[in-house]
């Protein structure tokens, strides 16, 4: 069922826009390269944000750095009754997707998919986003420095993702 | 903000190095970002070359405007201002399509596009408008239905039922995005009673 879906919403959607271009007439291929164009101009202005970004990212995975956090975080989440082993894959998504994503395949092959931590690990994975990355990219995309509180509104919400994920594993699937 | 953020992530890593005595990882890790970020750039540019492709298609083909108009009830909701503005919530709507479809590489290009449109509207071209504020921020969070990566990954690992995590995953990711557009809002605000 996953896989059918997975497999078939990239194909139709560019299916049915193309086809649907040639049913209005649109002459789509020239459509296609004027878009293609104005994508490559966006890379352009993208290259010197992402290429910081991306260093200081690497610098602080590879550093320790995030473990000394997590280690610091850990009593917090066991006030707030949230499983400590998901609190390295929290502070990690909001900087770094692939980072997260190894953490969270660490925690499947340890605990196993269906455990209780393999299922809330799931679910904190599906529900956050690369929030220092989206907000870099977008704002930087049009040259806007001044970022106000967009930064903050977007953790917020990771931390909410963080608290709520083992509540509604518990709700759903039982502990 | 990448002022502050930046620097903080570099002299905190640096700091971390030096108490654990990581420094040899580090010194790795300063070559691998900057290959790492040419990796990252290279994906960049065939997605948002295809997309912004398709993207042209679609505009043409008017099929933007219909999602815009299938969106508009909520759209309105979240950015009053922007009820005249059908050129931006056109660019929002088809990015919030491509985010509640899954598809990440095609949400990225046309958020993009919609900043783009709501920078032509924006007052101070330097500093963030209440729009962008909600619209990056929902960005930020995770608004598909179906968590297609985490499944296949799940079933990788031998899960009995890989998609038995969806209702938990999109009861969060609901309240989470709520979260963030009610901070953003908040925020938006306060900042007018500041001025």
């Amino acid at each position: 069922m996953t896989d059918i879906i997975g497999y078939w919403v990239l194909p139709l959607t560019v299916v049915l826009i193309v086809g649907f271009g040639l049913f209005k007439k649109v002459k789509v291929f020239d459509c296609f390269m004027q878009g293609a164009k104005k994508g490559l101009l966006t890379v352009y202005d993208l290259l010197p944000t992402i290429t910081g970004l991306v260093v200081a990212v690497t610098m602080l995975k590879e550093s320790g750095a995030m473990e000394m956090i997590a280690k610091a975080f850990s009593p917090l989440a066991s006030l707030l009754g949230v499983p400590e082993e998901t609190v390295p894959m929290a502070l990690l998504s909001p900087i770094s997707g692939g980072g997260s994503l190894s953490l969270f395949e660490s925690v499947l092959k340890s605990d196993g998919p269906d455990s209780f931590l393999g299922r809330v690990a799931s679910v904190l994975m599906g529900s956050t986003d690369t929030t220092l990355y989206a907000v870099t990219v977008y704002y930087s995309a049009i040259g806007i420095k001044n970022t106000r509180h967009t930064l903050y509104a977007g953790l917020a919400a990771d931390f909410a993702s963080f608290v709520l994920s083992p509540f509604f594993v518990t709700l759903t699937l039982g502990r | 903000m990448m002022n502050y953020v930046w620097p903080v992530m570099i002299l905190f890593a640096f700091f971390a190095s030096v108490v654990t005595g990581n420094m040899s990882a580090l010194s790795k890790a300063v070559i691998q970002g900057g290959q790492d970020a040419v990796s990252l750039l290279l994906r960049l540019v065939s997605m948002l070359c295809l997309w912004g492709g398709i993207m042209e298609i679609a505009e043409k083909a008017g099929v933007t405007a219909a999602f815009s108009k299938l969106l508009s009830p909520v759209m309105r909701l979240i950015f009053p201002k922007l009820r005249k503005n059908e050129y931006a919530l056109e660019a929002i709507s088809m990015n919030i399509t491509a985010n509640i479809l899954g598809l990440g590489n095609a949400a990225t290009p046309l958020g993009l596009e919609a900043m783009r449109r709501l920078q032509l509207v924006n007052e101070d071209t330097n500093r963030a408008s209440d729009e962008m504020v909600v619209f990056v921020v929902m960005n930020t969070a995770a608004m598909h239905i179906i968590p297609t990566t985490v499944a296949t990954l799940r079933g990788q690992y031998g899960s009995q039922s890989p998609m038995a995590i969806m209702p938990a995953s999109i009861l969060t990711s609901a309240c989470a995005l709520f979260v963030a557009v009610f901070f953003a809002k908040l925020g938006n605000r306060l900042g007018k009673r500041k001025k």
